[in-house]
């Protein structure tokens, strides 16, 4: 197959819809267009019956044991926000503690910044070189206050697994509530909320080959029952959690974006973790100076965030403009800070402004990951003959020992 | 972001990249940035009775930096040291059509030029007083600033 430019390798960004889930959405924007709320025709009913069997199948996903468990929403920005600060506010008597960690996504931290403000009080925990939270700091960060520790299933920058699993153990022993966002791990790596006792999980669809738009927050019914204070006030729909009519289309695109993985995550995550390292070693075996953000071992399968060295990130993403990307570099932020992910990994910022994230999913092929390393190894070094970086790097300066006029 | 097509030309294919001596005493190095930031740029002048002959630069940047440090080594080719210090940031940007997020990529050429002619101008000095008061210790050459 003739492969299509721009080659897209930004998968953590957003995924395309699956042509499956699509097929299986359209019929719920004409035909079958009923609000799911509406008890007293056919319309009502059947739009009412695909979210029924949508809730089935996004439990089984994540290993919920009870439909009536999904919440739908807007997306995973929604869902985090639901979770920390419905739980922040129904449990306001018993707490004011909110353990979480310096890595997540904007839609954590931002929340949690916001409750601070109103006086809560938030932990963040640090990571390691390797972006993973140690569950002992989680265990020594726990007080009588704490209501709720949120940590992430893996990092959408670094691809990082958490150990979700072992959080849950110290967290369902001392009786507080766990939160994960789960976006960018679902249907890539392990994930069961009763096997590893998760209370809360956000799901979005958009990064597993749903539609942009709808998500969900998984809210568990049982062993402990969790209440939350709604957020958005109206008709009492999902449960009295999340009123809004439902996205039926979406929802249906969600749940046969389920019933894909739930067929298909085994094979597809070894795919794409051949594709991977396809990838890794030939720019590590090509190029010098390369270095892996992140860990090995604790990764999602389609991540690829290396360092450059002496390469800055947004002119090399400039340079491969056949290929999306996305970099850590702060050239290509608005805000002309560095990653806040590396930064929190003990990752110089040197290194962080050489950064590129290569999100490798479904629809990648091996002739396009071929295509991309010969293009990245052939720019890398163009751009390093441009570097003054890298000629005092081969003299042999000491970059650090270098007195830079910092402006 | 959209750029100009006169910044993706100097981008892909920048001009003067390279390195000229920098203990010829007629080599001014400006060198300026810092790693952490995402951006240095070492941009040189050799100077032949006032004119600059030559420039040379390489920069570790976005592209706006790269094509604003080539650029700024067309511009000094031909012009006299006291001319290229008229070379103000707000021209690069223009010619550029910079969006506003980069302009600090022109500052940095700027004074890029900047520190290239000083430097070329403290060689210059410590060369004149060397030669006049053969004692004295005089101006240690300095190095970018
Ligand atoms: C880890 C993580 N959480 C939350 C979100 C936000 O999800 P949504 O786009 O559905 O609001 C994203 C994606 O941007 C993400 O990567
Ligand atoms: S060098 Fe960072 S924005 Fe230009």
């Amino acid at each position: 197959m003739a492969i299509q430019f721009p080659i897209y390798m930004d998968n953590h960004a957003t995924t395309p819809v699956d042509p499956r889930v699509l097929e299986a959405m359209l019929p719920y924007f004409t035909g079958k267009f009923g609000n799911a709320a509406s008890r007293s025709h056919a319309y009502g009913w059947t739009a009412e019956e695909a979210v029924s069997k949508a809730r089935e199948t996004i439990a089984k996903l994540i290993g919920a044991s009870n439909p009536k468990e999904i919440v739908f929403t807007s997306g995973a920005t929604e869902s985090d926000n639901l979770a920390l600060k419905g739980v922040a506010e129904f449990y306001k008597e018993k707490g004011n503690h909110i353990i979480t960690t310096v890595v997540e996504h904007k839609a954590i931290l931002d929340t949690c910044k916001r409750l601070e403000k109103q006086g809560y009080e938030v932990t963040y925990l640090n990571v390691d070189k390797e972006g993973l939270v140690d569950p002992d700091d989680v265990r020594k960060a726990i007080t009588d206050r704490t209501l709720l520790v949120s940590v992430m299933l893996a990092n959408n920058e670094v691809g990082s697994v958490q150990p979700i699993g072992e959080i849950g153990k110290i967290t369902r022993e001392k009786g507080v509530l766990l939160h994960s966002d789960a976006v960018q791990g679902i249907g890539k790596v392990p994930f069961d909320v009763e096997k590893m006792n998760v209370d809360l999980a956000s799901v979005t669809a958009h990064k597993m080959y749903g539609p942009k738009g709808v998500g969900c927050l998984y809210v568990r019914r049982s062993k402990p029952r969790v209440r939350l204070t709604a957020q958005m006030d109206g008709g009492g729909h999902e449960f009295g959690m999340r009123s809004g009519t439902l996205n039926v289309p979406g929802i249906v695109g969600f749940a046969k974006a389920a019933e894909i993985m739930l067929q298909e995550s085994e094979a597809e995550s070894k795919k794409l973790f051949a594709l991977r390292e396809r990838l890794r070693t030939r720019l590590m075996k090509e190029l010098d100076e390369v270095k892996v953000n992140g860990s090995m071992d604790n990764r999602l399968p389609g991540n690829l965030n290396v360092s450059f060295s002496f390469v800055e990130g947004e002119a090399l993403m400039m340079a491969i403009k056949d290929v999306a990307v996305s970099s850590g570099s702060a050239c290509t932020s608005a805000s002309l800070e560095p990653s806040y992910v590396l930064h929190a990994m003990g990752v110089g910022d040197d290194l962080a402004h050489s950064s590129i994230r290569f999100g490798i999913g479904r629809f990648n092929t091996e002739e396009e990951i071929d295509y991309v390393a010969d293009l990245v190894i052939g720019k890398v070094k163009k751009l390093r003959d441009m570097s003054p970086l890298y000629e005092m790097f081969k003299e042999g300066i000491d970059l650090n020992s270098v007195q830079w006029a910092a402006h | 972001m959209a750029y100009s097509e006169k910044l993706i030309e100097h981008y892909e294919n920048p001009k003067n990249v390279g390195a000229l001596d920098k203990e010829d005493p007629e080599v001014g190095t400006g060198l300026v940035g810092a790693p952490a930031c995402g951006d240095v740029m070492r941009l040189q002048i050799k100077v032949k009775d006032g004119i600059i002959e030559d420039a040379k630069f390489k920069t570790f940047g976005c592209g706006s930096a790269i094509a604003s440090s080539s650029l700024a080594t067309e511009w000094l080719k031909g012009k006299t040291v006291d001319e290229a210090e008229t070379i103000k940031n707000s021209m690069i940007a223009e010619e550029l059509n910079l969006p506003p997020v980069k302009i600090h990529c022109s500052v940095l050429a700027e004074d890029a030029i900047k520190s290239a002619i000083a430097d070329f101008r403290s060689k210059q000095s410590a060369r004149r007083t060397l030669a006049s008061e053969p004692e004295a210790q005089g101006a240690t050459p300095r190095a970018a600033e």
